[in-house]
């Protein structure tokens, strides 16, 4: 008891607490950003945006950009959707809530290439999809779901493996935050007479501001990233900013037009999470309950 | 107990983690040097299954233990270049493609003019040890050579042209057969790698173009190429258009999705192998000039820095051995070195492969051609050259002869960057090869 209370007391702790994830970020993180954006405007000893005119010129770089743009604008509002429901359901006072978390959990389990080739061995012309349409009788031979010549399916199909595979890391932080706001509010609601989107939109959603804003710069971060299960599903048929970098570095060796992609990349998810914590920013007043 | 200052507990589980952390890998670096293995570094059989038979079946036996460590081929390199720079080495012996070592300096790597000497006694031909020489040097000696060939279900068979051999197929009966097939299948049945780890830049660079002009760099926008990119264009339409994600064709070859298609050989082996006798494997098809073909060897050598120098001798005269040759098409598909008759008691598939691959090397009119040789660095452009080329022509349809222009500029900065002489299928050139 003594111990704990002087514990509290000390303020040199936190920060000796923290020291080991300073030291991780500044070695793995830090550094080599620093490392990528010399390789990305440095040419010898001279400073230049070479590198960056020879990603724009590239004939696959305006695809790419296309892509990636097109799976975020698609993916983050509809996996935020689908978020909201799992994590209402799991903080419904349900039987089986804790079953729904487990199961809701999985995919999170499975790494993002696995992912992408089980995803694509549903897709293809022999795949399972088909399987179990043809039985079913819906179809009578096989659908090209992975069709290059039709993007709108290709993009159908990795946003389908993406909402499968990462919805459970947005809804996991909105049950954090559900759990965080007291039953009486919307009990409070219930009473003078609101329904249940009404709570959902004019209590839960509000106070679930800070959440939301943690859950959609992780999302939006994750999406500018994407790769494995995008050269999984759709081969050379689609590619992201993250396929040319991995590119750029393995199949041409050239680090700094890679370097330039991925300061690219930096400066797309920097942009976009300012975006989104200025957009959802929450008064001051309303943080504290 | 009370007393104790709480600020400096951190620190003192950070020094007792470091001091344990130390005293484990202290101990581990003991126990790898009791064993004395080797540290055998490879860019070639990197897949699972080929390092597991590569370690527990065609290593066995060998006098010095090797530790196998399968790695990409960028990294190799740095690393290569990291382990000379600082002098401390920890690869004893490296196996890689013919252009990998082409693209390192020699002087990374020590002689082995004393073992190819007795190689050639073994029955390596004199031909293949010279690939891994410069100058007088034996940067490197040769360990195993694959191809690529096609492979076709038995049930496509029905559908060839009359009159066509599935053995010496032209490039226009390859076109009929994949017409009729798509036709009396209802969907398009040909395959080819061109996901973005298929291996299709090699199709370009080693057998369309070559068996349609002669050449490959040195004919590359000639009338005769455009007409070889022109009839791959209108094969695209009985092409599988997933054929854009496919990397490796075994899996749609089992699958069915394709019939009929084109790859290099320890790509195919998983279908011939699990089902030797659906699938019937045969040459390349020639075009006008001839049956352009490529050898792809791979070889093994020993790093200046190498820790073990005599350890890695042993191990490469293991790897050399006939009997470790024997195990190695058996075991993973690639072809031997070492010469010899092929046993009739390997896999029946295997045998398939490795029969049409000679079939393919000795047919008339052939071409034979290698990988890019002295192009260093810049090996990655070259491949992309003949990948943009597939994917602007054959698949998005464009003007051959404009794309052909474009990236014969794109060609002739590879040769003025990386200096390279022409190598076969090219005649050859006293200077940087010439971009025709």
């Amino acid at each position: 008891m003594g111990a704990a209370r002087r514990l509290g007391r000390w303020e040199g702790l936190p920060y000796w607490l923290i020291l080991p994830t300073v030291a991780y970020l500044a070695v793995f993180f830090a550094w080599p950003t620093v490392q990528a954006f010399e390789l990305a405007f440095r040419d010898g000893d001279a400073w230049t945006l070479e590198h960056f005119r020879t990603m724009a010129n590239d004939a696959a770089f305006g695809d790419a950009l296309r892509f990636t743009l097109l799976l975020v604008v698609v993916i983050v509002p509809l996996q935020f959707v689908v978020a909201l429901g799992m994590a209402l359901l799991v903080n419904a006072k349900l039987r089986a809530r804790g079953l729904f978390l487990y199961v809701f959990l999985l995919p999170l389990a499975i790494s993002d290439l696995a992912a992408g080739i089980v995803w694509s061995a549903i897709f293809t012309e022999f795949g399972y999809l088909n399987t179990i349409l043809e039985g079913l009788g819906i179809i009578d031979r096989p659908y090209l779901w992975l069709d290059p010549q039709n993007q709108g399916l290709l993009l159908m199909t990795v946003v389908a493996a993406e909402i499968w595979r990462s919805t459970a890391l947005v809804a996991i932080i909105l049950v954090a935050g559900l759990q965080g706001i007291p039953r009486e509010y919307a009990e409070a609601a219930e009473v003078f007479g609101a329904g249940f989107f009404q709570r959902v939109r004019r209590v839960i959603i509000p106070m679930l501001k800070p959440s939301i804003q943690v859950a959609l710069v992780l999302r939006v971060i994750l999406a500018f990233e994407v790769f494995a299960t995008v050269i999984a599903i759709t081969g050379a048929g689609e590619t992201v900013l993250a396929e040319e970098a991995w590119r750029w570095k393995t199949s041409y060796f050239d680090d700094s037009v890679a370097a330039a992609y991925a300061v690219l990349i930096l400066v797309l998810s920097v942009v976009s999470a300012g975006l989104i914590l200025r957009l959802l920013r929450t008064p001051r007043e309303q943080m504290a309950r | 107990m009370r007393r104790i200052r709480l600020h400096l507990v951190p620190l003192i589980l950070v020094a007792a983690a470091v001091a344990v952390a130390s005293v484990t890998s202290g101990a581990a670096a003991k126990s790898t040097r009791a064993q004395a293995d080797i540290v055998f570094a490879s860019t070639q059989l990197n897949p699972i299954p080929e390092q597991e038979a590569l370690r527990n079946i065609i290593l066995k036996g060998s006098p010095v233990g090797a530790d196998f460590v399968p790695i990409l081929e960028t990294a190799l390199i740095d690393r290569l270049k990291a382990e000379a720079q600082t002098g401390k080495g920890t690869i004893s012996l490296v196996g890689a493609l013919d252009g990998t070592f082409a693209s390192l300096d020699p002087n990374l790597f020590v002689d082995l003019s004393a073992i190819a000497a007795n190689l050639e006694k073994r029955g390596v031909p004199k031909q293949l040890l010279n690939f891994g020489k410069v100058g007088n040097k034996q940067v490197w000696v040769p360990w195993m050579t694959a191809t690529f060939l096609m492979a076709a279900n038995k049930s496509a068979l029905q559908y060839l042209p009359a009159g066509a051999d599935v053995n010496d197929l032209t490039y226009g009966q390859l076109h009929k057969w994949a017409k009729t097939i798509a036709e009396k299948t209802g969907r398009a049945r040909l395959g080819y790698p061109v996901g973005p780890t298929g291996l299709i830049h090699r199709y370009g660079m080693g057998y369309l173009v070559a068996s349609f002009s002669g050449g490959v760099v040195t004919t590359f926008t000639s009338k005769e190429a455009q007409a070889g990119w022109l009839l791959q264009r209108s094969l695209w339409k009985y092409t599988h258009p997933q054929s854009l994600t496919y990397g490796f064709l075994q899996d749609p070859l089992l699958s069915g999705e394709i019939l009929v298609g084109w790859e290099h050989m320890a790509r195919l082996q998983n279908a011939l192998k699990t089902r030797p006798d659906d699938f019937v494997v045969f040459p390349a098809p020639k075009g006008p000039k001839g049956r352009a073909f490529m050898t792809v060897v791979s070889g093994l050598a020993i790093p200046r820095t190498a820790p073990d120098q005599a350890g890695a001798r042993a191990v490469i005269n293991h790897l050399l051995s006939l009997s470790a040759q024997a195990r190695t098409l058996s075991a993973v598909g690639f072809m031997p070195v070492v010469g010899g008759r092929l046993s009739t008691t390997i896999n029946p598939g295997l045998l398939a492969l490795a029969r049409a691959a000679r079939k393919q090397t000795t047919s008339e009119k052939a071409i034979p051609g290698l990988l890019p040789i002295g192009l260093g660095t810049e090996g990655g452009n070259y491949s992309r050259v003949f990948r943009d080329t597939f994917t602007e022509i054959v698949v998005k349809g464009n003007n051959p002869k404009r794309i052909l222009q474009e990236q014969a500029a794109k060609l002739r900065e590879v040769f003025a960057k990386s200096g390279a002489k022409c190598w076969p299928p090219d005649p050859p050139s006293a200077g940087p090869c010439k971009v025709g």
